[in-house]
């Protein structure tokens, strides 16, 4: 009992004493936001017609897919019974939130993603299923679903079709996301999450974090492969993570000044919890190092004119930060919301394991796993003009 | 019929999709269980498995049938509100055949699970330091376990 209690400060109710929504928890909607803000700056390029973040859009897609892939293995490590997950499509639990976001997932994989890197991707993998042999032959020839025309016409239809999916997927992208923020700001019976601002909170921070991860993987790619950052590309998905940026934080202050002028019976609990448990993950790393640091770095390369060198190392840095920010920002939503009682009397403590099925060492390999995915879908899909076919 | 030709390679798809559709379809009537849904969002079958489970507790009335001196005993101390079985553990198998004995609680330990000291508890709630309020001596040296208030 008193083991059990170590932590505990006041009065929790037994169930609360221990948290159930773990790291794993904080995983998924830190991963399904970085795929709903890779998508949207893609298809930034494609409907917006922002020409100069071309070289990111495929790269872009690639990483929403991969991180997508990713999406729901957290969940899936934390419930247990994987194999259960496909019960969620055989019956449909209508009324439950959590069971829809299966369709919500297909939808968005099915209907949007793979559709639009296929289309996208026809010519060449038509071209590749002519030029390769043995079994990427096989691979790429499957891929072409039988069909090699890519007369002029052929692609011109594949462009329109393409069009209307991005249409279509960026909704999708923000019902994505929106939909996981729901889940959160839907459970009425805690005040740190039940708020009708949290989808739409969350949707921002998922393009901010989003963009930056796709600034951070397009250098990254371009340097591994020694090849020129294109600085055009580079100010204006920093620009465009700018404004992101600004309306992020503009809600999420709305949100704080809702919170404190209302002043609600729970006020003076979080309150104390923001300001003791969730110092350093909240007002330390989320706010100032996540959010107001990144934003003056960015500002500065709006207002003044840097070297080339120093703006490429700014925004790395501002993006770096970012998506530390954000991640504090899933942690302290998720977290958070589980530290306090709902008696409003007592506060808990999470406690991280190491090597356990919900502790960290799982976390790293699934934040390291989309990277892998990515890379062998550069593989197989690369996102940029060939060397090999230019020799 | 130009655009037919040059969509070939989308009917494919459709049909590819259509086909990934009908098998899921097959698939669902195959493995959804029967009757499914009939009472609620379960399988109707899952009330006979949980039937099916052995009987671990007794319940009240049943112990009271045949130690109305306890129960007595009980009904006009503290305890009264609580079930034998919170203190005594399931014992179905020991009501349904009284030839099988019930192993006697641990004493202190059973009291320090619900009285032990402790500031999550409420305020009312009767709790002691055990160690310090009991000098090391069994609970039951100074209070009935079936009616606990001293002096009563
Ligand atoms: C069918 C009648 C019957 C029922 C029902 C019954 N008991 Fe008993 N119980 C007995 C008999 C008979 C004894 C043995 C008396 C003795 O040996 O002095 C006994 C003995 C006990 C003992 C003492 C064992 C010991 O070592 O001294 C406990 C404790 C006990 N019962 C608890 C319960 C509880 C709790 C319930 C309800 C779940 C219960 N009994 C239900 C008949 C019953
Ligand atoms: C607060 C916990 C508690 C509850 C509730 C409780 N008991 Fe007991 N009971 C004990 C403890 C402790 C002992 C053993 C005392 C000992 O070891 O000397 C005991 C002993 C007994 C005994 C053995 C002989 C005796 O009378 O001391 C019987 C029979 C018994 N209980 C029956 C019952 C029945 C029937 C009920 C429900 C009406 C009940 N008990 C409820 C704690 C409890
Ligand atoms: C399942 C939890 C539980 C267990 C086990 C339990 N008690 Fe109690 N006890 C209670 C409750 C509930 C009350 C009644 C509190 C009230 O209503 O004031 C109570 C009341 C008491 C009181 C009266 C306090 C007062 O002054 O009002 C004493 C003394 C006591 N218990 C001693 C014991 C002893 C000794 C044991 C071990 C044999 C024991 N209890 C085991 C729950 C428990
Ligand atoms: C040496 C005798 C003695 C022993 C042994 C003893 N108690 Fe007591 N207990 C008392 C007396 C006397 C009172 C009433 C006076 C008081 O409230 O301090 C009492 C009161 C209590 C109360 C009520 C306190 C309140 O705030 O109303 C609880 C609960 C209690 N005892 C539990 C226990 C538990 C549990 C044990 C075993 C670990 C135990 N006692 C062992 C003598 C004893």
């Amino acid at each position: 009992m008193q083991e059990v209690l170590h932590g505990v400060e006041g009065f929790m109710y037994p169930d609360e004493v221990e948290l159930q929504w773990s790291l794993l928890i904080v995983l998924y909607p830190y991963i399904t936001g970085l795929v709903a803000g890779a998508f949207i700056l893609a298809s930034l390029e494609r409907v917006f017609k922002v020409e100069a973040v071309k070289p990111t859009y495929r790269l872009a897609l690639l990483t929403a897919l991969a991180f997508l892939i990713v999406a729901p293995l957290p969940l899936q490590l934390h419930l247990g019974h994987p194999e259960r997950s496909f019960e969620m499509y055989l019956t449909p639990h209508r009324t439950s939130a959590m069971a829809m976001f299966g369709f919500v997932y297909l939808w968005y994989l099915m209907v949007v993603l793979l559709l639009e890197i296929w289309l996208d991707y026809r010519k060449e993998i038509v071209i590749l299923s002519k030029s390769k042999t043995g079994v990427m032959k096989w691979v790429y020839k499957a891929m072409t679903l039988g069909s090699d025309n890519i007369s002029p016409g052929a692609l011109r239809v594949d462009d329109r079709v393409g069009y209307v999916i991005t249409v279509i997927g960026i909704p999708s992208a923000f019902l994505l996301h929106g939909y996981v923020g729901f889940i959160f700001g839907s459970v009425k019976a805690n005040p740190w999450w039940s708020s009708p601002l949290m989808p739409i909170v969350f949707i921002f921070s998922a393009m901010v974090s989003g963009i930056a991860a796709v600034l951070v993987i397009y250098v990254a790619t371009t340097l591994l492969r020694k090849e020129q950052v294109d600085m055009r590309c580079l100010d204006t998905i920093a620009r465009y993570l700018f404004y992101a940026f600004v309306i992020d934080f503009s809600l999420e202050l709305l949100d704080l000044v809702h919170r404190i002028y209302e002043a609600d019976e729970s006020f003076h609990t979080l309150d104390f919890m923001v300001h003791t448990r969730l110092y350093v993950s909240q007002i330390v790393i989320q706010i100032f190092l996540g959010t107001i640091v990144p934003l003056l770095l960015l500002a500065a390369t709006q207002l003044a004119r840097f070297q080339e060198a120093a703006r490429r190392r700014i925004y790395l840095a501002a993006s770096v930060l970012t998506l530390a920010g954000i991640f504090a920002m899933r942690w302290n939503v998720v977290i958070g919301g589980q530290l306090f009682s709902k008696s409003f009397l007592g506060y808990t403590n999470y406690k991280l394991e190491f090597a356990t099925r919900e502790g960290l060492l799982p976390a790293i390999a699934l934040l390291i796993l989309p990277f892998l995915i990515l890379w062998g879908l550069v593989k197989l899909l690369p996102p940029w003009p060939s060397k090999e076919a230019a020799a | 019929m130009r655009i037919w030709k040059d969509a070939g390679h989308l009917i494919r798809l459709a049909l590819l999709l259509g086909m990934l559709v009908v098998a899921f379809l097959v698939i669902r009537r195959a493995v959804i269980p029967e009757g499914f849904g009939r009472y609620g969002h379960f399988r109707p079958a899952a009330l006979e498995d949980v039937r099916a489970h052995p009987i671990h507790f007794a319940g009240r009335a049943a112990c009271e049938a045949c130690h109305p001196d306890v129960m007595e005993l009980k009904q006009k101390g503290k305890h009264a509100g609580l079930s034998c079985e919170a203190c005594h553990g399931p014992l179905a198998k020991h009501a349904e055949d009284p030839e099988v004995k019930p192993v006697l609680p641990k004493v202190v330990a059973l009291c320090s699970r619900c009285h032990e000291a402790n500031s999550a508890r409420p305020k009312w709630f009767p709790q002691v330091n055990t160690k310090e309020h009991s000098g090391g001596e069994s609970c039951e040296a100074c209070h009935k376990p079936h009616k606990p208030k001293f002096g009563e």
